[in-house]
């Protein structure tokens, strides 16, 4: 599997070369964030705010009422719950085109409570006008900025950084609102997304070898939530649905089907995988999934107790789909 | 109705500003003793400012809304193609002409009045203030008259005005970004935030009026949470700062006059809460918003309304 690195650092130079209107506003993480090789190559489209992530929320609403597209840059806790009056007011209300990018998903940190977004999307989800993005890999890095240039409201982007492996061909990019179908099956539904899904993939093979079939599609836009597909793959689960996200199972990807499902009448279980309305804490990301279960041997788990038997698959039997670089330089970790 | 028209004796600038100043305090008392409520001190403290602001001191162009404003239109959305601003009231946008970013909503009503004594809005649009349906809402939004920016959480515009000044930079215009606040807003820390940016990007195309009447919602500010001496505060924080008396035309008018230098002005308005109005005083220290306790009270402003009046119609 090829491993990339910096992906949004060197798209988003790339991608806003002729696109003058777009400007990077950073709150004291600008390499951290991967927006230094922007700062580089277009100085007077980089704005600095330090850490004051209110007053810079509410800028970026001045900006883009200017006719400019501003590109929020840092980790994402900071955006939603530092700034969530401001975030509010400034730019959801009026509908403004701010593209807040927000790094450090859920427990992709080992810096603990302070610097993981558990329940980002479930506050972002309840705010009017908002549009919710999250990368799953590489090649949705790649595509997702041409994605928002289409939407003409606020936009929350859950952005993966360092390093990432490529799941999906590079030539298929990310399409808003549309699932990306990854194994057809009938037994059960799984949804993922994020980082969940690279975990979900290691589980594939040898679930599909013990028997259960299984329809997995990935999930890359939490909001708006209506793709037909989705519900359609709800509905002809033989046996139930599973959810699966690096986000508190309250108000994320687990409850935006647990509504479609309930609202279109599909009677069918429904598992969410997630943390399991609690905290996190700091500590490296593989060590939380495991701690949290939202890795592949949680979801082996959830298809056991769906399909009401042990399918003999341990933690060894899973398909390593992703291979790190052993003698890596960059700290994926760090913060 | 109209309380004191232009006369032929009145030559000046100043003497246009007063005169509007005392309209609005009229206008406003008039409202409230209506609608038994008012934000009264509000218009005692700010209405030679708001007066100033529009006769002498912006740059703008005439109103480009209708003089009634129109029914609420629905929130801003994706697929709402009639939502609006009340920017219009407060003329076009223009490479050279200024900018007016209202920032404490509760003043609402002092905005509408002064858009109507300088003939930017019918007196029929005070009419709807408050009313279900209007766009002329009691804590203003960005769809009222008057106003561009949501700001009733307060300390939010003068963020969004270092946006709007840093994008009017970067596209060469020569006009500024004025933003009206109350002093309560430098209870916020936003606001601080505010200061930083805009001393670090030298934006000295804003320049910021507060009016300094001392009282937020519980009562006086230094009893509720003291944030004096503003003026040597916001120097260390790199501001070009003027201490005003909020209502002497000539003195809030000369800061807007001076040659820029790098540094954001702001315009500190020491002002009374009661000006014009002393028998607010009783109910101090609370003055934030006047509603009448008893009928007796209500008739008590009545008389004092009925004194303005003849001696505003008398000058």
């Amino acid at each position: 599997m090829e491993i990339l690195s910096k992906i949004h650092a060197r798209n988003l130079v790339e991608w806003a070369k002729d696109r003058p209107e777009v400007l990077v506003l950073s709150a004291d993480l600008t390499s951290s964030t991967e927006a230094d090789l922007f700062q580089k190559a277009y100085p007077e489209r980089f704005f600095s705010f330090g850490l004051a992530e209110q007053n810079m929320m509410s800028a970026a609403g001045g900006l883009a009422r200017e006719g400019f597209l501003p590109f929020i840059h840092t980790f994402a806790v900071f955006i939603y719950r530092r700034a969530y009056d401001q975030l509010v007011d400034s730019v959801a209300y009026p509908n403004l085109p701010v593209r807040m990018v927000g790094f450090l998903p859920g427990i992709t940190t080992p810096g603990g409570i302070t610097h993981q977004a558990i329940e980002d999307v479930a506050l972002m989800r309840a705010v009017p006008n908002m549009t919710i993005l999250e990368v799953g890999d590489a090649t949705e890095i790649e595509s997702v900025l041409d994605v928002t240039l289409d939407i003409s409201g606020p936009i929350y982007l859950r952005m993966l950084r360092g390093e990432v492996p490529r799941l999906f061909a590079k030539n298929e990019p990310l399409k808003f609102n549309q699932a990306r179908v990854l194994s057809q099956g009938t037994d059960i539904t799984l949804f993922s997304s994020g980082i969940c899904t690279e975990e979900a993939m290691r589980a594939m093979a040898i679930l599909k070898q013990r028997g259960v079939s299984i329809q997995h599609m990935h999930i890359s836009t939490l909001k708006p939530f209506s793709d037909p597909a989705v519900l359609e793959a709800s509905a002809q689960a033989r046996m139930g649905v599973i959810t699966m996200e690096n986000h508190t199972i309250v108000g994320g990807l687990g409850s935006a089907v647990a509504e479609i499902m309930a609202d279109n009448g599909i009677g069918k279980k429904l598992k969410r995988i997630g943390l399991k309305d609690t905290f996190a804490h700091g500590a490296s990301r593989a060590y939380l999934m495991r701690e949290y279960e939202l890795d592949a041997l949680a979801l082996v788990q959830a298809v056991e107790e769906m399909v009401g038997h042990e399918l003999d698959i341990t933690e060894t039997d899973l398909q390593t789909v992703r291979l790190e670089a052993v003698h890596s330089i960059a700290k994926a970790e760090a913060l | 109705m109209t309380f004191s028209s232009p006369t032929a004796t009145e030559s000046t600038w100043q003497e246009i500003v007063y005169r509007i100043a005392n309209n609005i305090r009229l206008r406003v008392l008039e409202h409230t003793l209506k609608n038994n409520g008012g934000y009264m001190s509000q218009a005692c403290s700010a209405a030679e400012l708001f007066a100033a602001l529009y006769t002498k001191i912006m740059k703008i162009g005439p109103s480009e809304a209708p003089m009634v404003p129109p029914p609420f239109l629905g929130v801003p959305a994706s697929d709402n193609p009639h939502y609006q601003t009340g920017r219009g009231y407060n003329g076009p946008i223009a490479a050279n002409l200024d900018r007016f970013i209202f920032s404490p909503a509760h003043y609402a009503l002092v905005l509408y009045t002064v858009l109507i004594e300088v003939g930017r809005m019918s007196p029929e649009g005070l009419a709807q203030f408050n009313q279900d349906g209007s766009s002329v809402e009691m804590i203003g939004a960005e769809h009222s008259p008057g106003c561009e920016l949501t700001n009733g959480s307060l300390a939010q515009a003068i963020s969004q005005a270092v946006g709007i000044a840093l994008a009017r930079r970067i596209k060469g215009d020569s006009g500024r970004v004025f933003v009206m606040m109350s002093d309560g807003e430098f209870q916020e820390g936003q606001t601080w935030e505010a200061l930083e940016s805009m001393v670090h990007y030298k934006l000295d195309n804003m320049i910021v009026y507060v009016d300094v009447n001392g009282q937020c919602c519980d009562g006086k500010m230094c009893d509720v949470l003291n944030i004096e001496p503003l003026k040597p505060r916001m120097e260390a924080f790199g501001a070009r700062v003027f201490v005003v008396d909020a209502h002497d035309a000539d003195a809030l008018a000369a800061p807007a006059e001076v040659e820029p230098d790098g540094r954001p002005v702001i315009v500190l308005c020491y002002s009374d809460p009661t000006r014009g109005l002393p028998l607010l005083n009783t109910r101090a220290p609370k003055l934030h918003y006047l509603r009448f306790v008893s009928e007796d009270e209500r008739e008590t402003y009545r008389n004092e309304y009925e004194k303005m009046l003849v001696e505003l119609k008398g000058s």
